[in-house]
């Protein structure tokens, strides 16, 4: 008895000895065939990628398997001031880095290089549900009244003005706005700022400047709202906006519909913010809201990556820019594209932001 | 006999343990366990009590500038303080009286068999997480009562309440106070059901046997009887609905105004909604300001607590 547990005993460390053997040499081996890529790095940031995120992070993990990246959707400001303070590698954010937080990125990059690219585009939808009417076209002038509680009735001039020959009904207009702070209100109320300053009197913000409109939290909040409500009108994703009355937007003369070729040709038109773009890896784009192509829809939200040319480790180094040459490619564009509804970035924006990429030192 | 005498050797062995150093050391034990529970929770509230005040400072000492909204800490926090208060109280005034009677009716006049089932259905709504409240309430409820929010906008306008315009999607403070209402229900049910069911027999008797009706005894004997009861099982909901997040935060479309309109679209703003909602934006002092937020609801909930242990102890004194 007692020596057929010994001998059980010893049959089952043999085992388990052969088994770490095993899976030591099988582990280095497939890294070494695979890519010579090992180690992890950790980011941090913007909400809004976190979809993506997590299928760019699904991609690059599966071809390189040595590899182990984490991305911890805390905020677009947190992900900054983590990055600042030097808690994480990357960081992910909806607006580039301000004037206030350049210094100190760039000192967390000493004695390399900031390094800030535009990674997820996404189009924003204008959504309404409004009985009675399919086709709704809005200026932007009249959008920023709607949203600032100025016009009230569907049936307003202004309304009636942008929609020729559609019969309004008198219903009252319920704006619906995100209750939560969010890139898709910085960038929406951006666009507002920007295509009709004279009738949006607010600085662009995450969290809606407006009181008294209906308030609802994240995008499905806003969408459900809308829904249930007739005379209802808010902005979402384009993604998120299926099944609701999508809204035409005036871009110089013509309307026209939110499209992820749109958005990637609107921040193609975009130019550099000279004063945020300080170094030449640091694309801090002003988004062109006023763009008066009909092929470009101004109405999107662009996201950032954020990180440094230079690295403690190489190893790290490496995948950093790994990681953000699969992002920026077009494979890692459609990933994300599908899983996370945004637009591709165009080869014009590939062109410029390439060298940022490849000034890493990997 | 032998049984007999092994036996007394046995009770005798018990006592002599009792008073033995076998004995007292499980007692040792026992009494330090239950000492290090007890003071393990004052630890804990002192512990959340200073995290929030020290995370609080950083927002007290910042300029009105640099905290959310550009106003100082008070006229921040004022208006969401204001909301907190808000929905809990009117959550509160239509909870109570449907729990007591629910807590009577189980207690006093349904038959035993029907009495706990329903017992049961009350303590699952317990059960429901907080999140389904707030789903039920947004596809559900709120839509339910559009139609009603119009009418009360404009028939019962001229009352402050319902001044309106009516929200077109339900989301307003009435239909927040409601959901809520339906999730504290069962702890205010409960607390005052079970000692309804404790009252004196011959209280009862006495009373019915004066010639009194079942009303009559249920209330000279059954409501004074459970008045402390009703009183903390009150404030336990009370409680409950101040800290409530998910569902508030769901439902209620804020807009972080005063405002005691409570069926229009913009709505004041409660603290445990107001930190869900801009919490995972947050950074630096506004994180803080978040917090101190967090630090008033603390305060309110104590003060809350004191009172009624002040009006419980009056009561017991009278």
């Amino acid at each position: 008895m007692r020596s057929r547990k010994l001998g059980f005993a010893l049959a089952a460390s043999a085992v388990l000895a052969l088994g770490v053997a095993a899976c030591g040499s099988s582990s280095s081996s497939s890294s070494s065939s695979s890519s010579n890529l090992s180690g992890e790095i950790a980011g941090a940031g913007s909400s809004a990628q976190q979809a993506a995120q997590e299928a760019w992070i699904a991609d690059f993990q599966n071809a390189n398997s040595g590899v182990t990246i984490s991305y911890d959707p805390v905020g677009s400001g947190g992900g900054r001031e983590q990055f600042i303070g030097g808690g994480i590698d990357y960081a992910g954010s909806d607006a580039p880095l301000d004037s206030t937080e350049l210094p100190g990125a760039t000192k967390n990059c000493a004695p390399g290089e900031l390094v800030e690219i535009p990674a997820y585009v996404s189009p924003i939808a204008i959504i309404y549900n409004l009985q009675g009417v399919d086709n709704l076209q809005l200026s932007p002038s009249t959008t920023a009244q709607i949203f600032n509680q100025k016009i009230t009735t569907w049936n307003d001039p202004a309304i009636a003005k942008d929609n020729p020959g559609v019969t309004l009904p008198s219903t009252k207009i319920t704006p619906v706005n995100r209750s939560d702070d969010s890139g898709t209100t910085q960038n929406f109320t951006e666009y507002l700022k920007g295509a009709a300053p004279a009738d949006w009197p607010y600085d662009p913000a995450g969290t809606w400047p407006v009181k008294g409109g209906e308030a609802a939290a994240q995008t499905s909040g806003v969408v459900e709202a809308v829904t249930a409500g007739d005379g209802t009108i808010g902005y979402a994703d384009e993604s998120q906006a299926s099944g609701l009355g999508i809204a035409k937007v005036k871009v110089g003369n013509t309307y026209v519909a939110p499209s992820a070729a749109g958005a990637a040709k609107d921040l193609e038109l975009s130019k550099k913010d000279p004063a945020l773009s300080q170094g030449k890896n640091v694309f801090a784009y002003t988004i062109d809201r006023t763009s008066t192509d009909p092929s470009a829809y101004p109405v999107l939200l662009v996201s950032y990556l954020i990180g440094c040319t230079h690295y403690d480790s190489a190893s790290k180094a490496a995948i950093v820019k790994g990681y953000f040459n699969y992002i920026v490619s077009p494979a890692g564009q459609q990933s994300a594209a599908k899983t996370a509804g945004s637009a591709p970035i165009s080869d014009a924006v590939r062109k410029q932001i390439q060298p940022a990429v490849d000034a890493i030192k990997g | 006999m032998e049984a007999h005498t092994d036996t007394t050797t046995q009770a005798g062995q018990i006592l002599a343990g009792a008073s033995g150093g076998s004995r007292r050391l499980g007692d040792r034990i026992f009494s330090n366990a239950a000492t290090i529970a007890a003071v393990t929770i004052l630890a804990l509230l002192a512990g959340v009590a200073i995290f929030l005040i020290v995370k609080s400072i950083p927002a007290v000492t910042a300029s009105a500038a640099d905290l959310p909204e550009g106003k100082t800490l008070v006229d921040y926090i004022a208006p969401l303080a204001f909301g907190t208060v808000l929905a809990a109280t009117l959550a509160t005034i239509v909870a109570v009286p449907l729990a007591v009677a629910v807590a009577l009716f189980i207690s006093h006049i349904a038959p035993r068999r029907i009495a706990l089932t329903l017992a049961y259905i009350v303590d699952l709504l317990a059960a429901i997480p907080s999140i389904v409240y707030g789903l039920w309430g947004i596809f559900v409820l709120g839509p339910a009562f559009v139609g009603v929010l119009n009418w009360l906008a404009d028939n019962l306008g001229f009352i402050p309440f319902f001044t309106g315009p009516a929200s077109v999607t339900g989301r307003t403070m009435l239909v927040a106070g409601l959901v809520l209402a339906v999730m504290i229900l069962p702890i205010v049910s409960a607390v005052a059901r079970e000692v309804f069911s404790q009252t004196p027999r011959r209280l009862e008797e006495g009373a019915l046997a004066l010639g009194a009706t079942r009303w009559e005894m249920i209330r000279m004997t059954v409501l004074p009887f459970g008045r402390s009861a009703m009183i903390s099982g009150t404030m336990l909901g009370l409680g409950r609905a101040l800290g409530e997040t998910m569902a508030v935060t769901i439902i209620l479309s804020v807009s972080g105004v005063v405002s005691f309109d409570l069926v229009s679209q913009s709505n004041p703003t409660p603290i445990a909604a107001n930190i869900a909602l801009n919490f995972p934006e947050s950074s630096g002092v506004a994180v803080n300001a978040l917090i101190a937020s967090g630090l008033v609801l603390f305060a309110i909930t104590l003060v809350v607590n004191m009172i009624a242990r002040v009006v419980i102890a009056r009561q017991n004194l009278q």
